[in-house]
């Protein structure tokens, strides 16, 4: 055994140690500050969630500050208030990521025929991706569902309708995910424009020649090359849109139970002063985000060894 | 057949970028022309509205947002490119997963990290204060960039740099000559994205600048109760806001796809 080892060893022998290292850090060094950077920026604070999560602290009572245990995420479960905006969180983010991907897809694939005037649309198609979102959530709440002014009821008005409803106050969820489609279909489109406009060529002619029709060749060739584009353009529009905060604070201020977890983090720590509570959310989110982030790592990694071949 | 599929193309791009033109429209027409119903399309055009806008103090704003934006992105690019090259033209030993760790931290929400950089911001006495919020967007954008950066800089051929440095050139002279003038449109188009990103940002901002270091978006959430008859105004704000996004998302437009998916797409 101990001979076995020493041959090993011997076999093995690095080159000079010096020498190596100096050249392995030479090659880490541009690296370590953007890595060292973000360490500090991002990491530390999430360790810092995790302890205030676990204590009794609220800023406007800082003599009752201590330890409490498993009592915040008690709370945050037990308080109807977080509960429906982990609801809300679902509901919001499942909607806006499934219709702007079906929209998305619709346009992708009407943008990757040929038409006159195709360079236009698409700038056209991707403009409002690129209004600011609290701009655009502001040009949502009072230009177009304004019940008195608003562009809706204006149009509605125009084409003889007597109904002028006010879209906010009776359907706030919808009015939110509506304004947020608009913004984010550009996106899935720009996603899946990519995917169709990689697709090899030659598959397609040869089903053409073999006979197959074109609903065939969607079925068959278009949309097995496309499925990991939706599903990156679905976990990535996830992972932004759970985080949605400037919609629901422009549309709604949370109200009318639209308030999703950022909203609701948001408020018990900066108007309710709860630190602890706010924290264990907050670490709740992160729990949720793994699940999601694991799942969209694993695709863009599939991606990457793809590109890499 | 394939006038069908134009028609409905046009259709959907009117239909998408009608609130933009809508936007536009209002923010040139006078209060009360912007609040009638039915619309009034042709009412006659007015700057009043754009006047409204920066009389009321939207200058401050607008500054402090360009101020972080493109500081931001400056010190960014300068922490990127180096990690980028460190992970493509000369890699570290498992340089994929130091990529994934970048990527990794992008997929955290911030919300949760909210908290804690208040109170380091309150206790170190940075809150109201632009640099901070730099210092933000830096790590918001890092991961990004380097992504971005990295893809670009894999594009630049092994056989170029291996001559280069046959013939005797430098590091230096190879940056200069060789790396750079290959990867200047990948900067650009990664400035221009971090650029956006910092631009667009409301929560930290809202939570952590007050009246001095307030930015562009946190000014416009100043319009989020109605104010009588101020539509023309909303819409003047919401235009002068969104114009350099809109101008630098268009100059990178081919390489949107790109940053947004975090370089996971060509």
């Amino acid at each position: 055994m101990a001979v076995i080892t020493r041959e090993r060893s011997v076999v093995d022998r690095p080159p000079p140690v010096p020498r190596r290292d100096y050249s392995k850090w030479a090659r880490r060094g541009p690296l370590l500050p953007a890595l060292i950077f973000l360490i500090i920026v991002t990491q530390l604070p999430f360790v810092a969630t995790l302890v205030i999560s676990f204590m009794k602290w609220n800023s406007l009572d800082p003599g009752s500050r201590g330890f409490a245990g498993f009592d915040n995420y008690v709370n945050v479960f037990t308080d109807p208030d977080l509960r429906s905006s982990v609801v809300n969180t679902i509901v919001l983010t499942a909607s806006v990521v499934l219709i702007s991907l079906v929209l998305g897809l619709g346009l992708a694939l009407l943008l990757d025929k040929k038409f006159k005037g195709r360079g236009l649309v698409r700038t056209m198609l991707i403009a409002p991706f690129l209004v600011v979102p609290v701009a655009a959530a502001l040009i949502w709440k009072h230009v177009l569902y304004n019940p008195e002014y608003g562009l809706f009821n204006g149009i509605l008005n125009w084409l003889g309708f007597d109904a002028q409803p006010d879209w906010i106050s009776t359907m706030p969820m919808s009015a939110v995910v509506l304004s947020l489609v608009w913004q984010w279909t550009p996106f899935m489109m720009l996603i899946l424009l990519a995917g169709l406009q990689s697709k090899p060529i030659e598959p397609v002619e040869a089903a053409t020649i073999d006979g197959a029709s074109s609903f065939q060749i969607f079925r068959y060739l278009t949309f097995p090359h496309l499925r990991q584009y939706l599903e990156l353009g679905g976990l990535l529009g996830s992972i932004y849109i759970v985080q949605n905060f400037d919609a629901v604070f422009t549309i709604t201020s949370g109200g009318l139970g639209t308030a999703n977890l950022p909203y609701m983090i948001y408020q018990t720590f900066y108007q309710a002063h709860e630190y602890g509570e706010a924290s264990a959310a907050g670490v709740i989110v992160v729990a949720g985000s793994i699940i999601i982030a694991t799942f969209a790592l694993r695709t863009v990694s599939s991606l990457f060894k793809e590109e890499k071949r | 057949m394939s006038r069908i599929w134009g028609v409905l193309a046009w259709f959907a791009g009117i239909v998408f970028f009608a609130p933009v033109a809508w936007m536009f429209l209002t923010s040139l027409h006078s209060e009360s022309d912007a609040a009638t119903n039915p619309p009034s399309l042709t009412a006659p055009l007015t700057l009043d509205g754009y006047a409204e806008f920066f009389d009321a103090g939207a200058w401050p704003p607008l500054i402090n947002s360009f101020s972080a934006s493109i500081g931001s992105t400056i010190i960014v690019l300068l922490l990127a490119i180096p990690a980028a090259y460190a992970l493509s033209i000369k890699p570290v030993e498992k340089w994929t997963d130091v990529l994934f760790f970048f990527l990794s931290t992008k997929m955290m929400p911030v919300v949760a990290a909210l908290l804690p950089i208040y109170l380091i911001a309150q206790f170190s006495g940075m809150l109201d204060n632009i640099s901070f919020l730099t210092l933000l967007y830096c790590s918001m954008n890092l991961p990004i960039a380097v992504w971005l950066m990295r893809s670009f800089l894999a594009e630049v051929p092994k056989e170029i740099l291996e001559a280069a440095s046959i013939d005797g050139a430098g590091l230096v002279t190879t940056l200069r000559r060789v790396v750079a003038p290959i990867a200047m449109p990948g900067i650009a188009a990664t400035a221009l994205i971090c650029f956006i990103f910092s631009w667009n940002e409301l929560l930290f901002a809202r939570v952590l600048t007050g009246v001095v270091a307030g930015t562009a978006p946190v000014y416009l959430t100043g319009f989020v109760t109605s104010q009588g008859l101020f539509l023309a105004k909303v819409c003047a704000a919401a235009v002068v806001v969104s114009l350099p996004v809109l101008i630098a998302g268009f100059a990178a437009q081919d390489k949107l796809v790109q940053g947004l998916s975090l370089g996971a797409v060509k």
